[in-house]
């Protein structure tokens, strides 16, 4: 009877040709786990096409790997002991598909390592090694392979697994078993081998059961990235539930919990379930959705945590150790983007500290990253992100890079250059966010209104205050609760001990931009529609907003486009007699 | 979390992932028992809800059964149901049963011609009007650029191979030779235009897993898998000229899963019963670089 529940990834990786393939192929045949009838198919096609027989045909299914004799991409192959049920993930050794090696490897909770013997160690049995305890995967078992072409030697068994034992120390591995074996004979494959008496470990088989499973992830700090806010008005189902995977610790109705980079806390009013029981409490791995005592502003990319629990980092640069797998080089003169949990933001390359032959583990200074190459590095992103550094939390403290609409690397954060104040204020003030006895729910009841603010921007000479007057005084009339906020009725009050009178002066821009943002979200927690006024707000200028409100702002353009302008919500012609109304439906203030 | 529980989880996360990150998603629903459990994943993901349409391919050829329970569930659960077919290849009986062509070429035709056209929105697709209850020439003709298929893994050799997110060129094709890297719960959803992306949720289970599943669930599936007493069952659905019952007397989930976990089909392999997986050597890897699921 097959009643066992647990299961198990497992990678096979390993220079190209070492037997990766025919070691699967071999412990599947000598398992009896094949379909019924699978060998002799394989074996009559190989007749047909007059070529020798060969296991890894079992898992090499594609046209092309059988014709080069190599192993493209990554198969999944189902295997069950008594004990659990494994997926094998039998990566190729080629280095041009590095890329599927680590994609499988990523996967996986445990790892074989082969190693021909009469080839001896090369360049991809190391820099697999190195991969793997980049991928943090601490379970590792080398397999010494083809022992037949070489007598069944001890001398030279005992002089790879020295060898490599002191290459996986340099890179961080401590191998758990060396297994000598002969896959295309079967020795120590599923059963032990007559032909090494000098041996009596695992077999490859016994080794797989004697793997641990990796313990649940349920005692470290809470970790969710926000996937996705669900709210099916249409269907007739009010709930907004905020949607994601538990990356670790574990969630109860009733727990404070804190939204990153924003800051802002609420409580846990429900565990969502649908065709499950209802729960009160999930932990890492679960899918889950929860809804909240208070109707703040989550959006995915936010990460979730618990107020009582060791908080994320939040900054705008990163230090961090990666794999380029990219055609074109990874260099400083272009924009990616950088994907962390479920944030993804735009990003730069602004320092290579090295670049590190994973093979020979040397390190270089130049001035990118190739194709298959290692590297540590500081990135600049355009926006501060929440995360771990991934020694304390390795999953929440990993990431992918994508160059035009691939991705092209991936990698551990390591630690942060600085320690991105505004975010930092930001979640601090929100921290310490006295609640009124009054809540904002109340007030958007209230007032039938949803709290935005609206910047109207354009170049110094536009005609941004007739505009914005013209706005307010709609707005009031339709019955809106609103107010208009100049800029100079901050310049010369909030602002007075730093105004200085030299615009150009970026870090007393940001400065004054802070503060009316920070005026705004007082005016918006009292629930009002809020109109500010700028001229020529850059991007730098939005983020920065945002970051300080934890929300979109509504961005309107008066008149002529200008010079490093963003994207706006909505732009308008100077005397446009319909600007009011535009930007009324366009913002949508009456649905 | 136990064998089951992680499977169901991974795949919530992915259809979710895929819900947020395409603009114009859709669901394969070939009726069959793999799309219906990915379809109560799905209702499970967005918790009752399944906030995109359901495609189906309409061959003409599916044992009718099949098409009475595809509208019987999608107006029990709301679903924006669509299919689409090959009219002209219909008409013109460019087709296997119709001698005119061989049991590939029909594939070609009836399934990945009709489903390249259908997602491109170049040939009528045909919306379910809940409120007249029939299907009506739908409106909306933009592509579909996600799109959500229930292939598994251990069903044969190209698709052991396959990601969770699988980009599809213009043509449809699949250019197997070069996938893209996927770590972490990171995804291919960045895409260049007139390209489209498939989405494999179900990737990592076995047939038994979904089976376990569909008993733990109380997942509905069409009568035609169970034994009605003449000792034969279809143990994977497709066209009726090209899809043979099996010899087997399970006649309901207990049956099946002992079947699968230690009886006859323990070790045989699902598709067997399907003609145009053998008609030549690689026959399905060629099907699927051109856009068979
Ligand atoms: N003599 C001998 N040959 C072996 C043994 N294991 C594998 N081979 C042969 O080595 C060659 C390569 O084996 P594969 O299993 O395809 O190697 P691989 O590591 O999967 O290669 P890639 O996936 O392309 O990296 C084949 O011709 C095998 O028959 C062994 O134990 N002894
Ligand atoms: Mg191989």
């Amino acid at each position: 009877m097959d009643t066992c529940k647990k299961d198990m990834n497992i990678v096979i990786v390993g220079h190209v040709d070492h037997g990766k393939s025919t070691v699967i192929g071999r412990l599947l045949a000598d398992t009896n786990s094949l379909p019924l009838g699978k060998l002799e198919q394989i074996k009559e096609m190989c007749r047909r096409n007059s070529k020798p027989f060969e296991y890894a045909f079992l898992l090499d299914a594609l046209k092309d790997e059988r014709a080069q004799g190599i192993t493209i991409d990554i198969a999944r192959c189902f295997f069950k002991t008594e004990k659990r049920k494994y997926i094998i993930l039998d990566a190729p050794g080629h280095i041009e598909f590095l890329k599927n090696m680590i994609t499988g490897a990523s996967r996986a909770e445990a790892a074989l390592l082969v190693i021909d013997a009469h080839e001896g160690i090369r360049e991809n049995s190391r820099r697999h090694g190195y991969i793997l305890s980049m991928l943090g995967i601490k379970q590792v078992s080398v397999l010494v392979n083809k022992l037949d072409l070489v007598n069944y030697s001890e001398e030279i068994y005992d002089s790879i697994v020295k060898d490599y034992t002191e290459f996986l120390a340099a890179a961080g591995v401590t191998p758990i078993s060396f297994i000598p074996v002969s896959a295309a004979m079967g020795d120590n494959i599923a059963k032990r081998s007559e032909n090494m008496p000098w041996y009596s470990g695992f077999t490859v088989l016994s080794q797989l059961d004697a793997f641990s499973e990796e313990p649940p992830l349920d005692d470290l700090p809470f970790r969710m990235p926000v996937q996705d806010v669900y709210k099916f008005t249409s269907s007739g189902d009010e709930r907004r539930i905020i949607a994601g995977t538990v990356e670790s610790g574990t969630l109860k109705v009733g727990d404070g919990i804190m939204f990153y980079p924003s800051g802002k806390k609420t409580t846990v009013a429900s565990i969502e379930e649908f065709n499950r029981p209802k729960r009160t409490a999930v932990s890492s791995g679960f899918s889950t959705g929860i809804t909240m005592t208070e109707q703040i502003y989550v959006k995915r990319g936010d990460l979730a945590v618990k107020t009582d629990e060791k908080p994320p980092v939040t900054a705008s640069r990163i230090d961090v150790s990666l794999f380029w797998l990219g055609r074109e080089p990874f260099c400083d003169n272009r924009r990616y983007y950088l994907k962390t949990g479920s944030a993804k933001v735009p990003m730069r390359l602004e320092k290579i500290t090295y670049v590190l032959n994973a093979s020979t583990l040397e390190k270089t200074v130049k001035p990118s990253v190739e194709k298959n190459e290692v590297a540590q590095c500081t990135l600049a992103l355009e926006r501060p992100v929440a995360f771990d550094i991934s020694s304390d939390l390795a999953s929440t403290g990993r990431f992918v890079i994508v160059d035009k609409y691939e991705i092209s690397g991936g990698g551990i954060i390591t630690g942060t250059p600085d320690d991105g104040k505004i975010a930092k204020d930001v979640a601090r003030r929100n921290f310490k966010w006295e609640h009124g006895g009054v809540s904002l729910t109340e007030r958007m009841e209230r007032f039938g209104q949803k709290p935005l603010v609206i910047m109207i921007t354009g170049r110094k000479n536009s005609d941004r205050k007739t505009v914005a007057r013209a706005l307010e005084k709609s707005l009031f009339a339709s019955g809106k609760a609103v107010y208009y906020l100049g800029i100079g009725n901050v310049l010369y009050g909030v602002d007075a001990d730093i105004k200085t009178g030299r615009s150009e002066d970026r870090d007393e821009r940001d400065e004054h931009i802070r503060r009316l943002a920070e005026t705004a979200n007082i005016l918006t927690d009292a629930g009002l529609i809020v109109i500010l006024t700028a001229s020529e707000i850059d991007e730098d200028d939005v983020y920065l907003m945002q970051t300080v409100l934890g929300e979109k702002i509504f961005t309107v353009r008066i008149g002529d486009a200008y010079d490093k302008e963003p994207a706006f919500d909505l732009a308008v012609d100077e005397n446009d007699e319909k600007a009011t109304e535009m930007i009324m439906r366009k913002a949508e203030l009456f649905h | 979390m136990d064998h089951l529980d992680r499977l169901e989880n991974r795949s919530i996360h992915i259809l979710r992932e895929a819900y947020s990150q395409f603009k114009n998603l859709c669901m394969l629903w070939s009726i069959g028992k793999d799309s219906t459990v990915l379809l109560c994943l799905a209702r499970k993901a967005f918790y009752g809800h399944v906030p995109f349409p359901l495609v189906h391919i309409d061959t003409h050829y599916k044992i009718p059964e099949m098409i009475g329970y595809r509208d019987r569930l999608a107006k029990e659960w709301k679903l924006d149901m669509i299919y689409g077919e090959n009219r002209e290849a219909l008409e013109k009986k460019l087709t296997f049963p119709d001698g005119n062509a061989t049991r590939i070429e029909c594939c070609k035709n009836l399934k990945t011609e009709a489903l390249k056209n259908t997602l491109s929105g170049e040939w009528p697709r045909y919306r379910l009007n809940h409120a007249a209850g029939k299907y009506e020439k739908d409106a909306n003709t933009e592509p579909y650029t996600g799109v959500i298929v229930g292939i598994r893994a251990d069903e044969e050799g190209s698709r052991s191979k396959e990601r969770y997110f699988s980009p599809r060129d213009k043509n449809n094709d699949w250019d197997i030779g070069d996938q893209p890297p996927e770590f972490w719960g990171q995804y291919k959803t960045d895409f260049a235009p007139g390209t489209h992306i498939r989405i494999h949720p179900l990737l990592d289970w076995t047939e038994l897993d979904v089976w376990e599943y569909i008993k733990r669930e109380g997942v509905p599936v069409v009568s035609l898998y169970f034994d009605q007493g003449d000792g034969k069952r279809y143990r994977s659905l497709g066209c009726w000229p090209c899809t043979n019952p099996v010899e087997s007397d399970a006649k309901d989930l207990d049956g099946i899963i002992e079947e699968l976990r230690s009886g006859k089909f323990a070790n045989i392999a699902e598709r067997s019963g399907r003609a145009q997986d053998k008609e030549d050597g690689g026959g399905l890897e060629e099907l699927r670089k051109d856009g068979y699921m």
